[in-house]
């Protein structure tokens, strides 16, 4: 089974605090940590267990500049078979609706029987795989949380939906899954196996190389922007308990004890 | 001004309480708008659910077929694709069916799309103002969205309180004829129930909830003894299960269980919208974090700015002094 995996270099939310610039346009990027979106890496892990499973090849793609190919080096250490950088000036500033263009566009110049997303990045959006979808008409399932390969061209996926109960659906190759974080347990990939494939050659692709019409994506194509970002102020705010660790335990015993913590 | 819609998911012939959520947000968008739902099912449980929707919509949509006794997102999509006028916006759920629903039909009905939605500032020309959160809620980001070719917008659930309006004595206009032959290419099979886990959190009143900031599997024994010194029960966000540290039955959250405990202990957990999507009843709620920033500060009672490891065990053996001395 030939896959592609879309993924995505994102701030690392659990090694930063997210903070924004001076201007308050963006957040402040110097010295964030990066790392590849952790559900788009529970996606990699899916396909190469696929494809150990079944046989085939792996392909991660992203959309992005010279900063992000070092997530498909960190993913082909994993054990992709190959990986392919799309870049061109002419992608920045796209809306999800153009990153699902840009890669609609890589789809369709090869062969693949199943793609794979994560279900959704740092912004939250959980889109592109399902615009993705739509542009190919391929099926699309959401939130998916197991694969199993049957014959004749479909799969089994589950999906994860309220209260901790999943729906079975049977879906037809090709398609697009968005995959839901917990799935499997992605493997470590440690500084040798990066070092193993510090040199291979991954390809690039422009807007040319796409062909691609450079007014239909980027930000001049983007009908949703972003305008700025601001710090949210919900709610009141906690008491923030002050002083030594045991003078907090002992303000917090005598709270818990006032509302019932306490049994 | 678009003509603005709603889908309205419904079970067991009852609309899904987002709706008026839905409603809400439509007026948000245009304050004079009388938004017009759209309900898909079959059979009498969406006779029911349509009727109901009348009371506060002024025109209800009913789309039937024996083909959407459940709800596939791949026919829905073809099906709303198919009736809704060019220019519309339509307001979905930012629920795991509009997560499946929504992107692909911005793309087959070429309208703009803003997922996760939780406010409006309203609209200027053309431009829907939005705000959105990203980064797990550290930071929120105002959208500026282009409804001129229409658009699909994603509320998340919760976050606009439904009004008071008139009684709408609204009609039902019957869509169905409008269709055609639909195809998916995803079959549903069948829905699988959460197993019961070893205890039931859903019942607990004082929980001791872990998250990510927990680090290692081994460090969970840390939030135990403080959860059986205070008499408690553990539960957990969502990265401890998907690490495989806690049964699946433990997790709160959307994707998890809705817990409704008196007093809620949460330890290095962030406090995406998902997690506390499941905490209901307004519980006594403490945040230990390290991260002063983490967004559970905003909405906890009492915050610890803290490392788990060195004041859970200091709050345990306090706790057990106190015990040991009533005793």
């Amino acid at each position: 089974m030939e896959i592609l995996v879309c993924a995505k270099r994102v701030p690392d939310t659990s090694e930063n605090e997210i903070q924004l610039n001076s201007a308050g346009n963006d957040i402040e990027r110097d010295e964030l940590v990066y790392s590849i979106n952790e559900p788009d890496n529970y996606a990699v892990e899916e396909a190469l267990q696929i494809r150990d499973r079944i046989g085939g090849n792996v392909t991660v793609v992203t959309v992005g500049g010279e900063d992000d190919e070092e997530i498909l080096r960190r993913e082909m250490a994993m054990g992709a078979n190959q990986a392919a950088l799309l870049t061109d000036d002419a992608f920045t500033g796209s809306d999800g609706r153009g990153i699902a263009a840009i890669l609609s566009a890589f789809v369709q110049r090869g062969h693949y029987d199943l793609i794979l997303t994560g279900v959704q990045a740092e912004d939250g959006a959980a889109q592109v795989g399902g615009m993705l979808a739509a542009m190919l008409d391929y099926p699309f399932a959401s939130l998916v949380n197991s694969v199993e390969v049957l014959d004749g061209g479909k799969l089994k996926v589950s999906r994860e939906i309220e209260g901790g109960n999943t729906e079975l659906n049977e879906i037809d190759l090709p398609c697009v899954l968005s995959v839901q974080t917990g799935i499997n347990e992605p493997r470590y990939v440690g500084m040798k196996g990066i070092r193993q494939v510090a040199s291979v050659p991954i390809p690039t692709l422009s807007s040319s190389d796409l062909g691609i019409d450079q007014n239909s994506v980027g930000h001049s194509a983007a009908k949703v922007r972003r305008v700025d970002y601001f710090v949210p102020a919900l709610g009141k705010g906690a008491e923030i308990l002050q002083g030594s660790h045991e003078e907090i335990a002992g303000k917090l015993i005598e709270l818990m004890k006032a509302k019932g913590g306490l049994n | 001004m678009p003509r603005i819609f709603a889908y309205v998911s419904h079970k067991d012939g009852v609309p899904d309480d987002v709706a008026s959520e839905l409603l809400a947000a439509a007026r948000k968008i245009d304050p004079a708008a009388s938004p017009t739902a759209i309900l898909i099912g079959a059979g009498p449980e969406l006779d029911s659910a349509c009727s109901q929707l009348t009371a506060s919509c002024a025109e209800v949509w009913r789309i039937a077929g024996e083909s959407f006794a459940y709800p596939n997102a791949e026919l829905v999509r073809k099906a709303l694709a198919r009736v809704l006028p060019p220019g519309s916006i339509l307001l979905v759920a930012h629920d795991h069916f509009g997560i499946d629903l929504s992107p692909g039909l911005s793309v087959k009905t070429n309208s703009s799309f803003v997922s996760d939605v939780l406010g409006i500032e309203g609209l200027e020309g053309n431009d829907l103002r939005l705000i959105r959160q990203e980064f797990g809620g550290q930071v929120s980001a105002r959208v500026r969205c282009d409804v001129s070719s229409g658009a699909v917008i994603s509320i998340r659930p919760g976050a606009f309180p439904p009004q008071t309006n008139p009684p709408a004595n609204g009609i039902v206009v019957d869509k169905s004829s409008d269709l055609g032959p639909l195809t998916a290419g995803r079959r549903y099979l069948r829905t699988i129930v959460a197993e019961a886990g070893d205890v039931d959190i859903t019942r607990q009143p004082v929980l001791v909830s872990v998250g990510r900031g927990i680090q290692e599997k081994d460090n969970l024994a840390i939030a135990q003894e403080l959860a059986d010194a205070m008499g408690a029960v553990l539960s957990c966000s969502r990265p401890v299960v998907d690490a495989n540290w806690l049964d699946k039955s433990r997790q709160v959250g959307s994707s998890g269980k809705t817990v409704k405990p008196k007093v809620y202990l949460a330890c290095g957990i962030s406090g995406s919208f998902q997690h506390l999507a499941g905490i209901k009843g307004n519980p006594f709620m403490i945040a230990i974090n390290k991260n002063p920033k983490a967004p559970i500060f905003q909405v906890a009672d009492v915050g610890i700015v803290a490392d788990l490891l060195e004041f859970l065990p200091e709050l345990t053996t306090r706790i057990r002094e106190l015990r040991c001395a009533v005793r």
